[in-house]
């Protein structure tokens, strides 16, 4: 009785397992002695190519990558973190606080420019803007919006073709999401008039860039604000009709980053697994690349970059972020 | 003569020690020093750093429609960024209750004192600076204590430090070193003083007595004016016991002449055979003692001129000649002859008196000790220094005493006959070494003894 109790509990918890993910992905798993875990918000189809690289230079490691959100990485691997090797996210805030907490392995001997790197243990690959990508055809005889005061004129102007129309994050349920609004709040007032005339015209709210530009591309909304810009521009059947418009008043810039947990069966695989991922990602000329590269922002312009300080945890702060997600909710939804 | 000095240390060797000594334990004193003071200020900016933070955290709270809030403030956490990237851990309580942050830092201070305390402590296995501190707010209806603990790791701080602690030690090893090598040269400096005035003192002739003149470093002054003052009394006592001597045998020697005419006379009246002999002795014995009274006068005068040498320009060959021909009467009594083979002239500054003086010792040697009937050579030669040489056709030097024939009153077994003194050679060395040179004595290898007064 008992032991079908605990094999009943097997067969529900591997069911739990790998229906749970948003994709599950294996590679190379014929010939490998050494096995690492990937938990990461990138979606497969962006990472893949590197993954490829990788396993096809090291044939003695197997990867299995496993998608999930960015809040659900920050529960998932809080909760096991012994269950998973490297851990991949958008959400700089939540990584950073994971690496504040001491999750995060220190990896000697990794060269990497100090402001993409915080205590040698969590690494920035990638510099990804915030975007605002429209629908071409819905902007047809009117000009397009290059900031965010324009948008919020745009939309002002023609609340018919934009109602129920335009989508954003659900900052209550994305946490790079929540990293983009906090950023944007921060720098500008301008975010909370935004959100008003976004609440007016009955957002519709997202838990991931990906699902965004799908209902864009289908022309199910016209308008997403704050969407990963690389996403759109991934895909090639949406090159023509979507415009991915970067904020001339102030450009939101994350950087995805990625640490080896400190309690990893094989860390030094994962070690060699980063290696690779920031060698590829730094070098400007690689041709495997799928992501967008890592850009140094100190050469930037403008100061609304976000960096890997200890900033990043001030929003995440019980208090500070109940109050947020108040004013938000305030903001944007009326009911 | 060297006298073994009983020495017991050095005192180079004790200055260098105690200098450098002083110096490591200075040098250490300071890197300590240094040190301490050096995390107190570190502790100190990071204890100002974490209440600055903490203070804007309480800033923040305030009490609205009866509920907490802690808007916290973006500059609370952007002030605590270090070069090290230190962690930091933070918890926000209100009345000891939980509200956010860490929870794990909820006990590590209890302290709800009203002044921050600060404490250095261990969350999450990391050594970090812990700073607690409250504050308390009013509302309509209530009061409340909001408090701030607030945690930061202190990689920067050690690091800081560690450059701190290197730079002193490097620092303290570089006064080491440069009190090191000052502490050698300022020894040598000082012992150096020393050096001179021993090297003064050995410098001088065996004669020079005269006191310190140079100046010298006070502290060596008492040393050197009681040698002066043991010089001076020692030159005093020399020159008393000399003039002493000479006074004695002057006095001597007038009525041993007297004596000696008596004696002389009588010889001629007395006419036994054993009376005869006994008169003989006694001529010889007053023969012997006014030879020995000359010579010790000429031995005083030697040493007084000696001492007080005046250097002439003499021809030496002509000095020599003087000499040959004065002797030559007396020589040829005894069927010697005379022969002087030199240069034209051999110049040299000295004293003319003294040189004459010993040369003549020689000659005189050479004539009681040699043959009848024979030649005494007599060279003067420049080269290689100038010099006097003489030389006969006699037994030579007895063997085995050759060494010590130039010592005061010290005759040679082949003398027993001879009337002398054994203060000639003597008289000839001192003339030498006033000079700056020396005596030699040997036999030739044909026979007969040769004698070389070099200056
Ligand atoms: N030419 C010589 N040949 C052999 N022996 C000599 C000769 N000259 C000196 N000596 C030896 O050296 C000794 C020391 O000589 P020195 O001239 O000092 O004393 P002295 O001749 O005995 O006495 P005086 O003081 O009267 O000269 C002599 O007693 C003698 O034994
Ligand atoms: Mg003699």
């Amino acid at each position: 009785m008992r032991n079908l109790v605990a094999l009943g509990l097997i067969i529900w918890c591997s069911a739990v397992w790998s229906q749970e993910w948003e994709d599950r992905k294996l590679f190379n798993t014929e010939d490998a002695a050494t096995n690492i875990r990937i938990i990461s918000s990138t979606d497969t189809d962006l990472f893949a190519p590197l993954v490829d690289a990788f396993v096809s230079q090291n044939p003695d490691v197997s990867i299995e990558y496993l998608v999930t959100g960015t809040a659900d990485i920050n529960h998932r691997f809080r909760a096991s973190p012994e269950a998973f090797d490297i851990v991949i996210s958008s959400a700089m805030d939540l990584q950073f606080k994971l690496t504040n907490d001491g999750f995060a392995l220190n990896l000697d001997g990794v060269t990497h420019p100090a402001w993409a790197q915080w205590r040698q243990s969590l690494f920035a690959f990638t510099s990804e803007p915030a975007a605002i990508v429209i629908k071409r055809s819905e902007f047809a005889g009117h000009p397009i919006p290059r900031s965010r005061q324009e948008l919020i004129e745009a939309l002002r102007s023609r609340p018919e073709v934009f109602k129920g129309r335009i989508g954003t994050y659900d900052v209550r349920q994305s946490g790079l999401g929540y990293l983009f609004a906090t950023q944007d709040a921060r720098a500008s007032e301008t975010f909370w008039r935004l959100m008003e005339v976004m609440g007016g015209l009955d957002v519709q709210l997202y838990c991931c860039s990906g699902e965004m530009i799908d209902d864009l591309t289908d022309g199910k909304i016209a308008v997403a604000y704050n969407v990963l810009g690389s996403y759109a521009e991934a895909r090639p059947e949406s090159r023509e009709t979507l415009e991915i418009i970067l904020p001339s008043d102030f450009p939101t810039t994350m950087l995805r980053t990625a640490f080896v947990s400190k309690t990893s069966s094989e860390p030094a695989a994962a070690k060699r697994f980063l290696e690779f991922l920031l060698s590829t990602q730094s070098n400007r000329t690689g041709n495997i690349r799928s992501l967008p590269p890592l850009i140094d922002q100190t050469a930037g312009v403008e100061g609304s970059k976000i960096t890997l300080e200890p900033t990043l945890m001030t929003f995440l702060d019980t208090l500070k972020r109940n109050k947020f997600l108040a004013e938000w909710e305030n903001a944007l939804i009326h009911n | 003569m060297t006298n073994k000095v009983a020495t017991s240390g050095s005192l180079r060797n004790r200055l260098v020690f105690t200098l450098i000594g002083g110096a490591a334990v200075l040098a250490l004193l300071f890197f300590f020093v240094v040190r301490s003071f050096s995390v107190q200020i570190a502790q100190q900016g990071q204890d100002n750093i974490l209440l600055a933070s903490a203070t804007s955290m309480l800033d923040a709270a305030a009490i609205r429609n009866s509920t907490i809030e802690l808007d916290l403030p973006y500059s609370a956490f952007s002030m605590l960024s270090t070069q090290a990237d230190d962690r930091i851990f933070y918890a926000i309580l209100q009345d000891g209750k939980f509200l956010s942050g860490y929870e794990d830092l909820v006990g590590v201070d209890a302290s709800s004192s009203n002044t921050p305390t600060f404490k250095t402590s261990f969350v999450r296995g990391a050594k970090v600076r812990i700073i607690s501190a409250s504050r308390t707010l009013i509302g309509a209806s209530e009061r409340t204590e909001i408090q701030i603990i607030l945690a930061q790791t202190q990689d920067d701080l050690s690091k800081t430090l560690d450059q701190i602690s290197r730079n002193a030690a490097f620092l303290g090893f570089g006064f080491f070193a440069l009190t090191s090598a000052l502490s050698f040269w300022a020894t040598s400096a000082t012992i150096g003083q020393l050096g001179k005035l021993t090297k003064s003192v050995t410098r001088r002739g065996p004669q020079d007595l005269r006191p310190f003149k140079r100046s010298v470093p006070k502290e060596m002054g008492p040393l050197v004016s009681s040698l002066n003052s043991l010089m001076g009394r020692l030159d005093q006592s020399l020159s008393q016991s000399e003039d002493f001597i000479a006074e004695a045998a002057h006095r001597v020697r007038t009525p041993l002449a007297t004596v000696r005419s008596y004696a002389d006379a009588t010889l001629q009246r007395v006419d036994k055979e054993e009376n005869r002999e006994a008169m003989r002795s006694m001529i010889k014995a007053i023969d012997e003692s006014s030879r020995a009274a000359g010579q010790l006068l000429d031995h005083a005068m030697i040493t007084f001129r000696a001492d007080h040498l005046v250097r002439e320009e003499i021809n030496l060959v002509e000095l020599t000649r003087d000499l040959v021909e004065r002797l030559t009467p007396i020589a040829e009594m005894k069927d010697l002859s005379l022969a002087l083979h030199s240069d034209d002239q051999v110049i040299y500054k000295g004293d003319p008196v003294l040189i004459q003086n010993a040369v003549r010792n020689l000659i005189d040697n050479a004539m009681k000790y040699g043959p009848m009937e024979s030649t005494i050579e007599i060279f003067v030669s420049r080269v290689p220094s100038p010099s006097v040489t003489v030389c006969d056709n006699g037994p030579g030097f007895p063997v085995g005493e050759i060494e010590s024939l130039t010592t005061r009153f010290q005759r040679g077994e082949n003398s027993k006959d001879i009337v002398g003194s054994g203060l000639g050679l003597t008289i000839a060395r001192d003339v030498a070494l006033a000079h700056g040179g020396n005596i030699h004595l040997e036999n030739k290898l044909e026979g007969g003894a040769c004698v070389t007064l070099s200056l």
